[in-house]
């Protein structure tokens, strides 16, 4: 008896482009100022944190960004449309190949490094952020969510402010 | 003969005694700069460390700085805590490369001069050379070397050092009524450090420090604060300076009878709509018992003590060229503190640091202040705000702390 299509496992294959696809649709959320669309690729219970490898490595619990609901993701981004101040600018995500982990049925665990270029407006371009995203996705039918995003940033220095997130 | 920079180029006006003008070439010169390594960081002051529970076992220790003076801060065998150069007395090389760690003495990589935990030379390579050539002259005296040491004095945990045997004792140097706030937040608790970041400023270190004694700019600048009533000029609140003008205290409590009309009747960008998803994140609790929800502390030249509800930090301001200034953060929490008093620590971490909702701006607006002011070396700042005294008050709409700064660092200086 041959199961029903939707219903059919995700192949790993199959799982690999989606976390391409995913990681294109996070990174193009947060660099073409579509930041309202970035929570929305997180699960409704989640965890989002921004720390540095130093932290993370002895287990330092606070992060630069540490939310732990959707909502608070959402307040994030109001925040940055009306409340905070910083001069306008950009950033450019580019976005390694995924490292699968772990895998439970519609659990994944993945590990992906990444690089952030930021721009300011008056054209200065700075290598801005480097480091890995330690992540923990939901699979629901071939749609990918964020449970956990624990972006480890390979420096502790921030340069001037960290808005726009990682 | 006086081995201190002198400041050579013009211009220099700076009218004796009035703190509420600040010539911006104070923010923008060389000499400027140099003068205060020497008068400022390495003068009569007390320069933040690092926390004594970062340096909790015999052989921990912290690598700083005193301004540009690398610097190490361990714990001796006896127990307690010493500060030195960071700088080996054979050529000059870095005695510790890495920030943190343990060690049993400190060891030059360059020619193996060693030192023990209190910054003493106790070995020298070759020193009675190979085969009985070369090595060290007879008449070299180990004891005659060795990296500079400071005073070093811990208040509730905090350790300080200092290059200059002048310098009053800490709790002197403080003053009682900024010591008994430091107390307030920290006295007789164990501290753990949660997190550590650093902020790089694009602008002179006294700018951010200005910013830190601002208590006029504070509900202006951050919307996030003023609109969930975490801090505004209406509530209770005052700010305290210290006789000296260098130290302060600025603080306030929730005072919900007070109207915001202050804020309506003025045409001020703070008010407006603004609503959050997940307030949790405001969740605190009074962990002191006495309603502040907001202090602020200074320590002349460039220590930070911050409790905003629960969200409790040092920060060390250290220059880094005249343009450049690190602001190093440590969270902080307590060793009996409950999950719940943990996570309110955690999600309120969101209030502060290089991504904080009400702290971001000030990454931003010292690098205003520097560009702003390019072209500009011989024009003033004006600090009116509150009056031209560097006094304590009970109102926060003052700029009296920023002038107190300014106090002190002419004082020391000599400007």
């Amino acid at each position: 008896m041959s199961v029903p299509a939707t219903e059919m496992p995700v192949s790993d294959d199959r799982l690999y482009r989606l976390l391409g696809q995913f990681q294109a649709q996070y990174a193009s959320a947060i660099d073409e100022d579509q930041l309202e669309a970035w929570p929305d690729l997180f699960d409704d219970a989640c965890r989002y944190i921004i720390t540095s490898a130093d932290n993370h490595k002895a287990g330092m619990q606070a992060g630069l960004v540490y939310a732990d609901s959707k909502g608070m993701l959402r307040d994030r981004v109001s925040a940055l449309r009306e409340a905070n101040i910083y001069e306008q600018h950009s950033y450019r995500h580019m976005i390694g190949q995924p490292l699968i982990k772990a895998r439970d049925g519609a659990e994944l665990q993945a590990e992906t490094s990444f690089l952030v270029v930021r721009i300011m407006h008056s054209g200065e371009t700075l290598l801005f952020a480097s480091g890995r995203y330690l992540d923990h996705y939901r699979l629901d039918g071939e749609r990918l969510l964020l449970r956990e995003r624990i972006v480890v940033c390979d420096s502790r220095a921030i340069d001037t402010l960290l808005a726009l997130p990682l | 003969m006086d081995s201190v920079t002198t400041i050579t180029d013009a211009p220099t006006r700076w009218e004796p005694g009035r703190l509420s003008r600040v010539p911006y070439w104070a923010f923008q010169r060389e000499d400027v700069y140099a003068r205060e390594q020497e008068r400022v960081f390495r003068g009569d002051c007390w320069n933040y460390l690092c926390l004594e529970a970062e340096v909790p076992q015999k052989g921990d220790f912290v690598a700083t700085r005193a301004g540009d003076t690398p610097v190490i801060a361990s714990r001796g065998r006896d127990g307690e805590i010493y500060a030195f150069e960071n700088r080996c007395a054979h050529r000059g090389a870095l005695l510790a490369l890495k920030e943190r760690g343990n060690v049993k003495e400190f060891t030059c990589v360059y020619h193996a001069w060693s030192y023990n935990l209190e910054g003493d030379l106790t070995g020298v390579a070759f020193k009675d050379g190979i085969k009985g050539k070369g090595g060290m002259a007879p008449s070299f005296c180990m004891e005659d070397h060795g990296p500079r040491k400071l005073r070093v004095a811990v208040v509730h945990g905090l350790v300080f050092g200092s290059f200059s045997n002048d310098v009053p004792e800490i709790e002197n140097y403080i003053g009682e009524e900024v010591l008994s706030r430091i107390a307030r937040v920290l006295a007789g608790r164990k501290l753990e450090v949660i997190g550590r970041f650093t902020q790089m400023l694009p602008n002179n270190w006294k700018l951010y420090v200005e910013n830190t004694k601002d208590s006029y700019h504070a509900s202006i600048l951050h919307l996030f604060f003023t609109t969930f009533e975490i801090n505004r000029l209406s509530q209770k609140g005052a700010i305290i300076v210290s006789p000296n003008g260098g130290n302060h205290v600025s603080y306030s409590a929730i005072d919900p009878e007070a109207a915001s009309a202050d804020y309506a009747e003025q045409n001020i960008r703070s008010e407006s709509e603004f609503g959050l998803a997940d307030p949790s994140l405001l969740n605190g609790v009074d962990e002191i018992g006495d309603g502040v929800t907001l202090q602020i502390l200074s320590v002349f030249p460039g220590f930070v003590l911050q409790q905003i509800q629960n969200a409790i930090a040092v920060r060390q301001i250290l220059p880094k060229g005249v343009e450049q200034t690190e602001l190093n953060w440590t969270l902080l929490g307590f060793a009996d503190d409950t999950p719940e008093l943990r996570l309110m620590r955690l999600k309120q971490g969101n209030l502060v640091g290089p991504a904080g909702f009400v702290s971001m701006e000030d990454g931003c607006v010292g690098g205003f202040v520097q560009r702003g002011i390019a072209g500009s070396a011989d024009e003033d700042a004006v600090l009116e705000m509150g009056g031209e005294d560097a006094v304590s008050s009970e109102s926060r709409v003052t700029e009296a702390a920023v002038r107190g700064f300014w106090k002190a660092y002419r004082q020391e200086m000599a400007l």
